[in-house]
């Protein structure tokens, strides 16, 4: 109840408008999700345009150090969402992300992350952090959908509270498998180069 | 706002709902004959259209008979979508963020709230005045400089077309025209723009599939026809003229005013075409089915609506 009213708030601001542009929507399969990170709107909207029993199968990936901070945060992101909380510094054997992302993928769960790690302030997409890389290989067998969000920046900028209503577009790419052999920069480029090319085609 | 014991309102009413019968009608019988792929593909598209038109004319006619207050709501509401395809594609950066939330919470809202109290001092320079000095302050206080007249030129663009031209259609029904004839009331001048407008765009669209040959607009519209353009103009106007009734124009008058109107019109639209060409897109949204966004709707009754809204008020005794 709480979360289909989450999806309609979510599409009713950001307006957004789902793509399938090479990846299919109706195929079942563990997904790894990755987009470019602008907004707290990112994963909201992301999850929300995907069809609802995927929707239901499939957990954003959040920072525990930001996300977990107060009561009502946690339960925006863990209990409205169902995201996975992770930290993003002081890793250690017990507290390992790659590891807490396997396992939610191992029971079942597509994943969606952000691996430049934080939010962009003007757009820009930086580098990918090596997350995305270790979790390939750790699971093998998932699909890694590139998925680019247009506008989500604009619509609710980084440091501010209250959203612009624009209209923003979610567009689900081909996917994307660890190469044999591909080293961690070579893959991670290659990633971050289909994410790009997805937001400006031609 | 309507008059409806008028025997005008009575056949305009009759005409409307009669086009759209038959329309609906003879696009029923084409859908059921077309043999080859691309006829159906036409027939779906023309049918699709049918069908939208059904939608604004009860969305139209149910604002109207609800009175200058529910005509106020749906045109603030059909600002706001066209305001929000129009921002979207036109890019602007982070330090325009206050000016884009005052433009959609504050500008907007307040212009229409002008509208429902009919102050028309302050209706007729809140944006091109004051929003013009509010929303480049507000941007500029973030200090970027990239882009920045372009920038807060796109904004204030955006609020003159889709919130400030717009507006005048329900600021029309706070004229309160004295018409000495039997008249539709003042719903009558709302309609008269938007069946003289809307009514070019299809005839121009139907003259253009039937003898368009030579194209008018290369770069920015290469589907419009100057036998379509002139097709569709001449006709709406004589539209207009058989509507004088609605307005307190008499044959002649309704003629040449439509004429003016449909030529802003389309001028107007290829404003709003050379628009889109520049960001890369072909439709502004895709709101209605086979029309695009609202922003594709209006963008010919922008232009329009202001310069009718003044022939009316400079011309005629009004309240205000």
């Amino acid at each position: 109840m709480m979360r289909s009213l989450a999806v309609f708030l979510t599409k009713l601001i950001t307006g957004a408008n789902a793509q399938w542009e090479g990846c299919d929507k109706e195929k079942r399969c563990l997904r790894i999700y990755f987009a470019n990170h602008g907004s707290h709107l990112d994963f909201a909207t992301l999850w929300a345009a995907l069809p609802k029993v995927m929707r239901e199968k499939t957990r954003p990936v959040a920072a525990r150090d930001y996300w977990g901070k107060n009561k009502l945060t946690r339960a925006i992101a863990v209990d409205l969402f169902n995201s996975l909380l992770i930290c993003r510094d002081g890793i250690t054997r017990k507290d390992n992300p790659i590891e807490q992302m396997a396992a939610a993928m191992r029971d079942g769960c597509s994943l969606i992350i952000f691996p430049e790690g934080t939010r962009s302030l003007d757009g820009e997409m930086a580098a990918f952090k090596a997350g995305l890389y270790h979790l390939a290989r750790k699971v093998p067998q998932a699909e890694l959908v590139p998925v680019y969000l247009e506008n989500l920046n604009r619509i609710l900028p980084k440091g501010h509270l209250l959203p612009v209503p624009l209209l923003s577009r979610v567009v689900f790419g081909q996917p994307i498998q660890l190469g044999n052999g591909e080293t961690k920069a070579d893959f991670l480029q290659r990633c971050r180069q289909a994410l790009k090319s997805l937001g400006c085609p031609g | 706002m309507i008059d409806y014991s008028s025997p005008v309102t009575h056949r305009v009413l009759g005409a409307i709902f009669g086009v759209l019968v038959i329309a609906s009608i003879i696009g029923f019988i084409l859908a059921r004959r077309a043999k080859s792929e691309s006829a159906k593909a036409t027939i779906s598209n023309l049918n699709a259209r049918t069908k939208s038109w059904w939608v604004m004319v009860v969305v139209i006619l149910g604002a109207l008979a609800t009175g200058h207050l529910g005509t106020t709501i749906v045109f603030a509401l059909v600002s706001f979508l066209a305001l929000r395809e129009f921002l979207t594609a036109t890019p602007t950066r982070r330090s325009d963020y206050y000016a884009l939330f005052a433009a959609f919470f504050i500008i907007l809202p307040y212009q229409y709230w002008l509208v429902h109290t009919q102050w028309y001092g302050m209706f007729a320079i809140m944006i091109p005045v004051y929003a013009f000095v509010l929303l480049p302050i507000l941007s500029v206080v973030g200090g970027d400089t990239a882009d920045y007249l372009a920038r807060t030129a796109r904004t204030q663009w955006g609020l003159m077309v889709c919130v400030y031209f717009i507006s005048h259609i329900p600021m029309l029904l706070a004229l309160e025209l004295n018409i000495d004839r039997p008249n539709m009331g003042s719903a009558g001048l709302v309609l008269f723009l938007v069946a003289v407008i809307q009514g070019s765009d299809v005839l121009q669209y139907v003259w253009g599939k039937l003898c368009g040959k030579r194209p008018v607009a290369r770069v920015l519209s290469p589907k419009k026809t100057l036998e379509g353009l002139l097709g569709g103009v001449l006709t709406a106007s004589l539209l207009g003229m058989a509507m004088f009734r609605l307005t307190p124009f008499n044959p002649v008058q309704a003629f040449t005013v439509s004429l003016l109107l449909c030529c802003t019109g389309f001028f107007g639209g290829l404003v709003m075409s050379a628009i889109k060409r520049e960001r890369g897109i072909k439709d502004w949204g895709n709101l209605i089915e086979g029309h695009g966004g609202m922003m594709d709707r209006i963008d010919s009754l922008c232009f329009s609506a202001p310069i009718y809204f003044h022939i009316l008020r400079y011309f005629f005794p009004s309240s205000i």
